[in-house]
């Protein structure tokens, strides 16, 4: 019996553990693993044309929705073409100053490039990396990090 | 299958205790035993003139309470409490009674006279070993009467030079950026102060966002970033002159400046197509040099003291380490394989460390390791800190930290810090503002 007990024990620790675990790989509300997927912070260069995207922690890589959102920019920009942009990248307060400067100028240019892939003249974009000195949101949170990791499409005037 | 269930908790529990044992230096601080040492008040020549903005009556008292100040930051030294100082200034400067100061415990006093005339002040004081009763040190030296704080560092500095062996470090500056206003609205703008906080001037008026201000090595040059007309470059500012220059014709951002160990090049980061490289560009005859070609971030670079080296950021392997190169771009050996991320390597001015910052778990950390990056040692955890800058004798360590903030950014703050490579002596160091980024200067009296 005891025997028995001490096998159930360690089955509800092995289980305690497995929560635990799927808690932590669990989607969080408005997050894909890190990246950012709500609508919270997003403005719009025009209706349905989404003003920026969001990026993984240290990453520039461009996700699924982050590539949608920058072919309904190109379109947009395909349609006015009087109308130049400035991309500007943008990174967390959870990394050194100097390399989030140049993370930011990494990820502007991911969303520039693949914008040229859609057919927006390079000349029609310039890039600015801000690192981590413009935050959108202040806190000290997983979400306002992640909402904070951004390239932002912003018209020139 | 039960292998597997006894090898998980095991492993955390390794990783618990390596974290421990990193954070012990913390720990044990406050064993040193500070050497017991008086400073009395230096005394005034009574036949002093008044001098404009100096008082001249408590001038003797408020050289020596800045000397205090001094030894008390550097943990090493405990200043006595001039309530039971035996001797009046004048006759201890000339011959202590030895007994009487051994009495309330000194090992070391400091005696000194001054005497302000025609605009001039003149400076002279001894160190005394009270245990052997015999002078140690002694110098005079004249000065204009407003320099009077930096009589106080000077002495300090050679006061600590002939105790401990090593360069002093009190007459130094440090330039960094005063910080005021709301998180997403921060107005920044270049500040210069004594290295105990005294002095503060604002170098910029914060109409634009600066960053990374670095001093040459002779002090009267700064390079950092400014994002003036929003386009980021690197700036050279005189602080004498107050005239500003971009430094070289880049078709990009430019930004994480330092000097050249000789002060005739820059060396920085150039930001294209999604990439930053290492330049330098000679001050002199403008030609800029590509230093490194690689398709990743190569960034935050600083030249060994000798300047044969570079150690510098690059994410080359997939997330940021530091890396040593030979001064020409070649030879390039990453050093840094430790658990998590590093950044912001700086040389030692003594050439025998490099300091840096390690991201690990959410935590930063200051740290320490040879060149070859071997005998890590981290020095401070907490939740946000970076950009460690070196006293000019190697032994201490100034950075930045910030706060945590709410969910409005409330409470965010951004302070100096400074840390002896012993990872004891942790202090604040005040300033009028928030602060961030902080260099330090090399000796000014030098």
């Amino acid at each position: 019996m005891k025997f028995i007990t001490k096998i159930k024990n360690i089955l509800l620790v092995i289980f305690a553990t497995l929560a635990l675990s799927a808690c932590a790989t669990q989607k969080k509300a408005g997050m894909d693993g890190d990246v950012y997927t709500g609508k919270e912070t997003v403005e719009y260069l025009a209706s349905g044309v989404p003003d920026r995207v969001f990026f993984a922690t240290n990453k520039s890589s461009l996700t699924t929705a982050a590539r949608e959102t920058l072919r309904k920019q190109s379109t947009y920009l395909r349609k006015n073409p009087k109308l130049n942009i400035t991309i500007e990248g943008h990174a967390d307060e959870r990394g050194t100053r100097e390399y989030n400067l140049a993370l930011g100028e990494r990820r502007a240019n991911a969303a520039k490039d693949y914008m040229m892939t859609y057919g927006v003249s390079g000349k029609r974009i310039s890039v600015i990396s801000y690192g981590k000195e413009k935050p959108v949101n202040t806190a000290s949170t997983p979400l306002a990090w992640s909402q904070n990791r951004r390239s932002v499409t912003v018209k020139v005037k | 299958m039960k292998k597997i269930i006894i090898a998980t908790p095991i492993l955390l529990f390794l990783s618990i205790n390596i974290c421990n044992a990193l954070i012990k230096v913390d720990i044990t601080r406050g064993n040193l035993d500070p050497l017991p040492i008086a400073v009395s008040p230096l005394h005034v020549d009574p036949s002093s003139t008044d001098h404009k903005d100096v008082k001249i009556k408590q001038l003797g008292e408020d050289i020596s309470k800045i000397i205090e100040k001094n030894f008390k930051s550097t943990g090493l030294f405990n200043p006595l409490k001039k309530d039971a100082f035996v001797q009046k200034p004048d006759i201890a400067h000339l011959k202590p009674r030895f007994e009487d100061w051994r009495l309330i415990k000194a090992q070391a006093l400091i005696t000194g006279k001054i005497l302000v005339q025609n605009d001039k002040l003149k400076v002279e004081f001894r160190l005394w070993d009270l245990a052997a009763s015999k002078e140690m040190r002694a110098l005079a030296f004249t000065t204009t009467p407003s320099n009077w704080r930096r009589v106080a560092h000077i002495i300090s500095d050679k006061i600590y030079e002939r105790l401990t062996g090593e360069e002093g470090y009190f007459d130094t500056r440090i330039i960094y950026v005063a910080e005021s206003g709301p998180k997403d609205k921060r107005k920044k703008q270049l500040a210069i102060m004594d290295q105990d906080g005294a002095n503060t001037k604002y170098l910029t008026l914060g109409n634009e966002l600066v960053l990374t201000p670095r001093f040459n090595p002779a002090n009267q040059l700064v390079t950092y970033l400014s994002y003036f007309r929003n386009l980021p470059r690197v700036y050279l500012l005189d602080i004498e002159t107050g005239i500003q220059e971009v430094v070289g014709n880049f078709p990009g951002m430019t930004f994480a400046p330092r000097f050249s160990p000789d002060g005739k090049k820059i060396i920085m980061s150039f930001a294209k197509d999604g990439n930053s490289d290492i330049y330098t560009m000679d001050l002199e005859n403008r030609v800029v040099e590509r230093i490194t070609d690689h398709s990743s971030i190569d960034t935050s670079p600083s030249y060994s003291p000798d300047g044969k080296y570079i150690c510098f950021n690059s994410d080359r392997s997939g997330l940021q380490q530091i890396y040593v190169m030979k001064s020409d771009g070649t030879n390039v050996k990453r050093i840094t394989f430790g658990d998590g991320l590093y950044g912001t390597p700086v040389w030692s001015p003594r050439g025998d460390l490099i300091a840096f910052t390690k991201v690990r778990k959410g935590k930063f950390y200051i740290g320490v390791m040879r060149t070859d990056g071997t005998g890590e040692r981290l020095l401070t955890e907490n939740f946000y800190q970076e950009a460690p800058s070196w006293s000019p004798n190697g032994r201490v360590l100034v950075f930045y930290r910030e706060t945590k903030s709410g969910s409005q950014g409330e409470g965010f703050s951004a302070k100096l810090w400074s840390i002896d490579i012993t990872g004891y002596n942790e202090r604040k160091i005040k300033t009028e503002t928030d602060a961030s980024d902080p260099s330090w200067s090399s000796i000014l009296s030098k």
